[in-house]
């Protein structure tokens, strides 16, 4: 029986109050809940303090480039459909060095789990601002303050992306249940985390996202698209929570027709089918 | 005196110049003949000059012949621009009902597209009944061209017979008006010919698959593109997964992470999109990661020319990417080089588990040329030392151990208990970042080290020609065939000249030091403009040449062209 003391890893260098702690113990308490073993476990991340979030529990880890988790993320599922695929970035990481990957890997609908940590700010290189920085935020990179911002949600949205979904790093069980719910969606979901920066964002703070986030009700319909671009246009007064849109559609690797014959990682290596296709040539 | 003729398809995009040209080099290729064949076309879809060269040979050929002896001209551009190039005896075949032009009995007329209109019933066969009206000048066997017109079109059984009818009416024509005239005929060698006619991207695709590539992803940029359609159509039959990906980066970050699953992966590009691949070359480097990663080179910088052919990327693909770690180049000089070079590729990215550059370039990428079936027996499958976590502890398992060849076992995530564990950022053994200093200078001292084991994989440059010589050219790549061939005219005009020609460049093989440094006089010969292989045997070996004969005009050398180059360099 798999437990979270299986999922303990390396001590952290994130700062005393960071959004992550919570985010970490959702990840492992959704893993936990799901029976996933550590081995069974992909996990890729970009650069960012998001970024080293793997190496603080257990599971095999790609700590791959800024804003490049996406790619070798889809590629390994497509690889080895076997393996829980989770890729890991920070905002800046996806919206902004990634952001193609993202709007890309979307729309093609690769069964992986990609969890955005949102701090709203640039925390590693202390406190440049971030694609999702609220309009006028004002930083050392932008004096003037910082233009609109991406609103990730609506955005996936408009990709159709088969699952999008909004956490926040202070409800660790509701959090828990949408990264449980994303691994099991079979196709690219989005878990955008709302996450305090102690250090650097002292406008979005812990008390500034406790008092405006809300879950959306058992009423609320994830597959009404248009109901969910409403949805993902709310922010400031209230914020919400939960799963905002959903639309189930074929996932990239079950319609690849390399993969009809199983994993590509497990398939023997035959040169001399290649003797089959020398007709072609003459 | 061996058989030859060389043959040019001109005409504007769009006019069939490919395809006609493509035909006619498979039918000599099926008859038994040796065929070589170069295309050189325009970055446009309809309009400006294309051209489709064929050298037809009774002897293997490699490179192409300056001099034409039958002009295919499609319009009347192709006449212009071409006809200084018509050897002694060759001759223009054209449309005189079209194309207006000065007659002489060079010019062979022939009303293309009267007899398309009234034997096809569509002027638009024109190019058809040209195919055979080449044919018939030449009295070659026409039913070859018949059946292969039929397996071209076997899916449109009409459209066949219209373009056996074209085709049968241009040969019968030419047959009739000019027999034996252009006093050239080419018969059949040998009508069960078994060899096959491809390309330098289609030898990359089938050393792929014998490989056992898995994963392929790229962005589609001349000159690679085909390589990726051709996997992508094999897909389902080889069980190898093609993914188009957004753009260079995405392209090179799948392979990598493929290959970390334990997929044998690769991406192909020019060396415009290997711009964009430098991350993540350093990226497999440092997590030690296996890819083959082809640049198809073309003339930059930027976009440069994109349709034409350059060897400019050598300095930039072994230095590329900030800081230290090991890679190889390698560089096929032909196309049967291009599968054995992609197998091989293959085997040490993964023995060595480091980024692997295949250095073709666009005119080895789209050159077509007759070889012999590969032999498959002879491919080798080597994985490297794998970590099973059978016999072993998977507790136990860290994947960048430090290990005397610098080469840690590998495991794959999933496939055992063992955590597989890669960083980007610099690591410790296991995979976890870290900042020792040790650890880093342990990391980059075990990375290194694997250059000692991979430099011994590396092969000698070939030698051509002489033992000893007055003067040793030098080249690399692709220019292959055009060298040996200047060495063979000066060796018949009693120079003594040899050939040595690299095509497994990085880790250079340093032992050739022993062997320049013996030859009287040297001269590179390169596609680029400030002889990159020179410069980097001067860095590795010390040893400057005494001359360099370089181009960079987008275009290939042909022997003449070096032989001249050689003569202003005053080195024969």
């Amino acid at each position: 029986m798999v437990t979270i003391a299986d999922y303990a890893g390396i001590k952290t260098a994130w700062c005393p109050g960071c959004g992550n702690f919570g985010i970490l113990s959702a990840v492992k308490k959704a893993l936990v809940e799901l029976k996933i073993e550590p081995h069974q476990v992909l996990l890729v991340s970009g650069i960012g303090q998001a970024g080293k979030l793997p190496h603080y529990m257990r599971g095999n880890i790609f700590n791959s480039l800024h804003g490049r988790p996406v790619p070798p993320a889809v590629a390994a599922k497509i690889a080895n459909p076997e393996l829980i695929v989770i890729a890991v970035s920070g905002d800046g990481d996806a919206y902004g060095e990634g952001g193609n990957h993202f709007i890309h890997a979307a729309r093609r609908n690769h069964r992986i789990t990609y969890l955005v940590h949102n701090n709203q700010v640039y925390g590693l290189t202390k406190g440049q601002t971030s694609p999702t920085s609220d309009s006028g935020f004002i930083t050392r990179s932008t004096p003037q303050g910082a233009p609109v911002p991406i609103n990730p949600l609506a955005l996936a949205i408009a990709l159709d992306t088969s699952f999008v979904a909004r956490g926040f790093s202070g409800e660790i069980d509701h959090l828990a249940g949408l990264i449980k719910a994303g691994i099991q969606h079979p196709g690219f979901a989005l878990i955008d985390i709302l996450q305090p920066c102690p250090s650097f964002n002292f406008k979005n703070t812990f008390n500034w996202y406790r008092e405006r986030v809300y879950r959306l009700g058992a009423d609320y319909d994830p597959t009404d698209k248009l109901a969910a671009f409403a949805r993902a246009q709310e922010w400031g007064e209230k914020i919400p929570i939960g799963i905002i849109y959903k639309k189930e559609r074929p996932t990239f690797e079950e319609q690849l027709p390399a993969l009809k014959a199983g994993a590509l990682v497990t398939q023997k290596l035959e040169p001399r089918g290649v003797a089959g296709l020398f007709d072609e040539f003459m | 005196m061996p058989l030859e003729t060389t043959l040019m398809v001109g005409g504007e995009a769009g006019q069939g110049v490919q395809s006609v040209g493509f035909l006619l080099a498979k039918a000599f290729a099926r008859g038994g003949y040796h065929v070589f064949a170069d295309q050189d076309y325009e970055s446009r879809i309809r309009g400006g000059h294309n051209f489709f060269r064929i050298r037809v040979k009774d002897k293997p050929v490699s490179a192409v012949s300056e001099t034409i002896d039958f002009l295919l001209a499609l319009n009347k551009e192709t006449i212009d621009l071409h006809h200084r190039e018509l050897s002694r005896n060759g001759i223009i075949i054209y449309d005189g009902e079209n194309i207006k032009t000065g007659a002489s009995d060079r010019f062979f007329s022939i009303p293309l597209e009267k007899i398309a209109a009234e034997k096809a019933g569509d002027k638009i066969m024109s190019n058809t009944v040209a195919l055979g009206a080449v044919l018939g000048l030449v009295g070659y066997e026409l039913n070859i061209l018949l059946k292969l017109l039929r397996e071209h079109f076997s899916k449109k059984p009409e459209v066949a017979e219209q373009n056996v009818k074209a085709v049968r009416a241009g040969y019968d024509y030419a047959q009739a008006e000019f027999n034996g005239k252009p006093g050239l005929k080419l018969n059949i060698i040998n009508d069960k010919a078994q060899m096959m006619l491809l390309n330098g991207n289609e030898a990359v695709s089938l050393g792929a698959l014998a490989a056992g590539c898995k994963f392929m992803s790229a962005y589609p940029m001349t000159p690679a593109t085909p390589i990726m359609e051709y996997l992508a159509s094999k897909s389902k039959e080889f069980n190898i997964a093609v993914v188009h990906a957004e753009d260079e980066i995405a392209a090179i970050n799948m392979a990598i992470g493929a290959a970390f699953a334990g997929a044998r992966a690769m991406t192909a590009t020019s060396g415009s999109g290997f711009c964009l691949m430098v991350e993540g070359l350093g990226l497999a480097g440092i997590t030690e990661t296996p890819v083959v990663i082809v640049d198809g080179q073309r003339p930059g910088p930027a976009v440069g020319l994109p349709t034409r052919t350059e060897q400019g990327d050598l300095q930039f693909v072994i230095t590329a990417h900030h800081g230290e770690f090991p890679r190889a180049v390698l560089a096929p000089a032909t196309v049967e080089d291009a599968f054995w070079l992609t197998v091989k590729a293959f085997n040490i990215a993964e023995k060595y588990q480091l980024p692997v550059i295949i250095l073709i370039d666009h005119y080895l990428s789209t050159a077509y040329n007759t070889v012999e079936p590969f032999d498959l027996s002879k491919v080798t499958i080597e994985r490297g030392i794998l970590f099973s976590g059978k016999d072993e502890d998977p507790a136990a398992y860290k994947r960048h151990l430090v290990t005397e060849s610098g080469i840690s076992p590998r495991a794959f995530p999933g496939l055992s208990k063992a955590l597989v564990m890669t960083d980007s950022d610099e690591h410790d053994e296991a995979g976890h970042l870290t900042e020792s200093a040790q650890e880093r200078t342990a990391q980059v001292q075990k990375r290194l080290r694997k250059l000692a084991g991979l430099v011994k994989e590396m092969a000698l440059p070939r030698r051509y020609g002489l033992k000893e010589a007055d003067l040793t050219l030098i080249g690399w790549g692709s220019t292959y065939g055009a060298l040996r061939e200047a060495v063979d005219i000066l060796r018949r005009g009693g120079q003594s000249v040899n050939l040595l020609h690299f095509n497994e460049l990085y880790p250079f093989p340093a032992k050739i030091a022993s062997v320049l440094s013996r030859a009287k006089a040297t001269c590179v010969v390169e596609n680029n403009a400030t002889g990159q292989l020179a410069r980097l045997i001067r860095a590795e070996t010390g040893i400057g040449v005494s001359g360099k004969v370089l181009k960079f005009d987008g275009r290939p050398f042909t022997p003449a062209i070096i032989i001249d180059g050689l003569r202003k360099e005053g080195l024969v």
